[in-house]
């Protein structure tokens, strides 16, 4: 195989999970996504690896919760009304201290919505994907090869962390192909599981897995341990790369697929003499807000651009804090907003609107 | 061993400047299929010909030729498209037109879907289309980790022939990485793609090349056919819609 391959963002990410050690899949399939288990069905019974396609999706997140307690680095991938359904499982391997990797391809919503691109699973990836009081690395890629990139990472630090990750895609990029290479020394070795339920052969107790605590106080105290390691994270986690943002008067923030339209648009406003520049999370949770801050006393105003009806534009405002104007465009519905829209709004608040 | 000057060759790059009837572009996923069909269609019809173009993609909804339908028809392509293609719908569903190319004078190219499952749609027409003379192309792409070797290429092939009950009569090959495709990207594949030809028995009808390469350090002695990129994505559209 040439070093350098062509590969849809599906197909890439299947493939990272692989190149990071992953030899357990268990999925089920949708559009926008089913390129992933098809992958790995056709790659794991060449490399003495498991796929299984599951009943359904909760039988698929429960058998990754299985495949996690025993050790082992295992993922499973879905669209977003496959992604409500691992609700309940993603708040017991949370609940549980597992990791996981769990990958979003998200289509249009509510409900059945359709099938093309979205970004409207951001709330759901950042403030509840289940019930209860967790976090998640939630993870987006905006390019094939950040995709490889990320899955990559996203095993090595569930694994640090003993949380769940996610890698919240789109789409569009998990349907286009672009050129890759997959470099095995960017592979990070899994730490010791000595949690691990994988057998303990009378030479040590046995552990327990479990997201049930009888006492209410220790509950309490587990999940307030929990919010230090993620207090932690959002320290040392944060991800997010700058495009023209040094002398920018409007910074744009826009992730995934749609951070590839703005950078498009911020390249024909820096033609026509407009400062604008992009700060483009790569981790969403945790959210980069240190270049928000950073940023906050030399720009007019920022702009969030999504495929949804404005949701990351929350955690701008959060980040901003009332300081300048935060504005939002974006389409829903399956509708990707073109370079030139994006464009026009950048004008707009260049002029003042 | 493949010879570029046999009579099937010259047939077939006769037939497909604009001669024949019926044309099957079929392959692996992201080949190329559905791009080489929209260029193998326009250079049809600006050959004088009345063309029909059928897609036939109901195994996946997102980059199909359907999508392509208003640059086809401003080329004064006639084409036909899955009945919920451009939806938010997946039903995978031909409408009763797709019929119609069994009865017209038009050139017919057939834009099937990836791999042997998207190629099972085919198999419904294969005995009708059997009946008459066909070329069935088969694209390939060396930089497609599954169909890397001219051996997984091949094993590709023959699961699509299978699957339709057709039989390819040549390559197509169009190795290419997308934006990083370099004259050596292509250059570096000719060897792979006369193999594939060479274990699938078939001639290799010719390399597609941007058009911009064409007279620009390729050989002299190989075929190439140049082709316009009409598969993008939308931020790549964009950036010229809003230059112009």
């Amino acid at each position: 195989m040439p070093e350098k391959v062509l590969m849809k963002g599906n197909e890439a990410a299947a493939e990272a999970a692989i190149l990071a050690g992953c030899r357990h899949f268990f999925g089920y399939p949708i559009t926008p996504q089913t390129e992933i288990a098809a992958h790995m069905s056709n790659r794991m019974p060449k490399i003495g690896g498991i796929y299984l396609q599951a009943e359904s999706e909760i039988g698929a997140i429960n058998m990754v919760l299985g495949a996690s307690a025993a050790g082992v680095r295992t993922m499973t991938s879905s669209s977003s009304p496959g992604i409500s359904l691992k609700a309940e499982s993603l708040s017991y391997l949370a609940g549980s201290d597992l990791p996981a990797v769990l990958v979003n391809i998200q289509r249009a919503g509510p409900g059945l919505g359709g099938i093309q691109p979205s970004q409207a699973d951001y709330w759901q990836a950042t403030r509840s994907s289940g019930h209860g009081d967790y976090k998640m690395l939630v993870f987006a890629p905006s390019t094939v090869q950040e995709m490889v990139d990320l899955v990559v990472d996203a095993f090595y630090l569930s694994d640090k962390y003993r949380m769940p990750a996610m890698i919240l895609s789109d789409g569009l990029l998990g349907q286009m192909m672009e050129p890759v290479v997959f470099d095995e020394s960017k592979v990070k070795k899994a730490p010791e599981k000595p949690w691990a339920t994988c057998g303990h052969g009378d030479k040590r107790e046995h552990n327990i897995i479990t997201s049930l605590f009888i006492d209410p106080y220790d509950l309490d105290a587990v999940v307030k341990a929990r919010y230090e390691r993620y207090e932690h994270i959002k320290e040392n986690e944060q991800r997010y790369e700058e495009y023209c943002t040094k002398d920018a008067d409007i910074i744009v923030v826009s992730y995934g697929a749609s951070a590839r339209i703005v950078r498009s648009a911020v390249d024909a406003a820096r033609k026509e003499g407009i400062k604008a520049g992009m700060i483009r999370p790569i981790s969403v949770w945790p959210f980069p807000d240190k270049p928000i801050l950073s940023k906050i006393n030399d720009v007019k105003a920022f702009l969030c651009v999504e495929m949804s009806m404005g949701q990351m534009v929350d955690d701008v405002r959060l980040a901003v804090n009332g300081k300048k104007d935060v504005k939002f465009f974006g389409h829903t519905g399956g509708v990707v907003p073109t370079p030139s829209e994006v464009l026009e709004e950048i004008k707009k608040i260049n002029r003042g609107a | 061993m493949y010879d570029a000057n046999s009579y099937t060759c010259a047939r077939i790059r006769r037939h497909v400047n604009g001669s024949g009837r019926f044309t099957i572009i079929c392959g692996h996923y992201g080949a190329g299929k559905t791009n080489f069909a929209i260029n193998h269609a326009i250079d049809a019809v600006k050959n004088g010909k009345d063309v029909t173009l059928v897609d036939l993609d109901i195994i996946n909804p997102y980059f199909t030729s359907s999508i392509y339908a208003d640059v086809l028809r401003k080329n004064g392509v006639n084409v036909i498209s899955p009945v919920f293609a451009n939806t938010n719908m997946e039903v995978t569903a031909l409408p009763a037109s797709v019929h119609s190319v069994f009865d017209t004078d038009d050139d017919v190219i057939l834009d099937v879907g990836g791999d042997n499952a998207g190629a099972t749609v085919l198999g419904r027409f294969s005995s009708r289309i059997a009946e008459r003379e066909y070329e069935m192309l088969y694209v390939t792409n060396m930089y497609r980790p599954m169909t890397a070797s001219p051996e997984d290429s091949v094993n590709m092939l023959r699961d699509i022939e299978n699957a339709c009950g057709l039989k390819a009569t040549a390559v197509v090959n169009n190795s290419h990485l997308k934006e990083l495709t370099a004259v050596s990207v292509i250059t570096d594949s000719l060897e792979y793609a006369k193999e594939v030809a060479h274990l699938a028995r078939i001639p290799l009808l010719f390399t597609t090349v941007p058009r911009s390469y064409v007279g620009g350090g390729l050989p002299e002695d190989e075929y190439f056919y140049p082709a316009d990129v009409y598969v993008r994505s939308i931020w790549e559209m964009g950036n010229e819609h809003v230059e112009s």
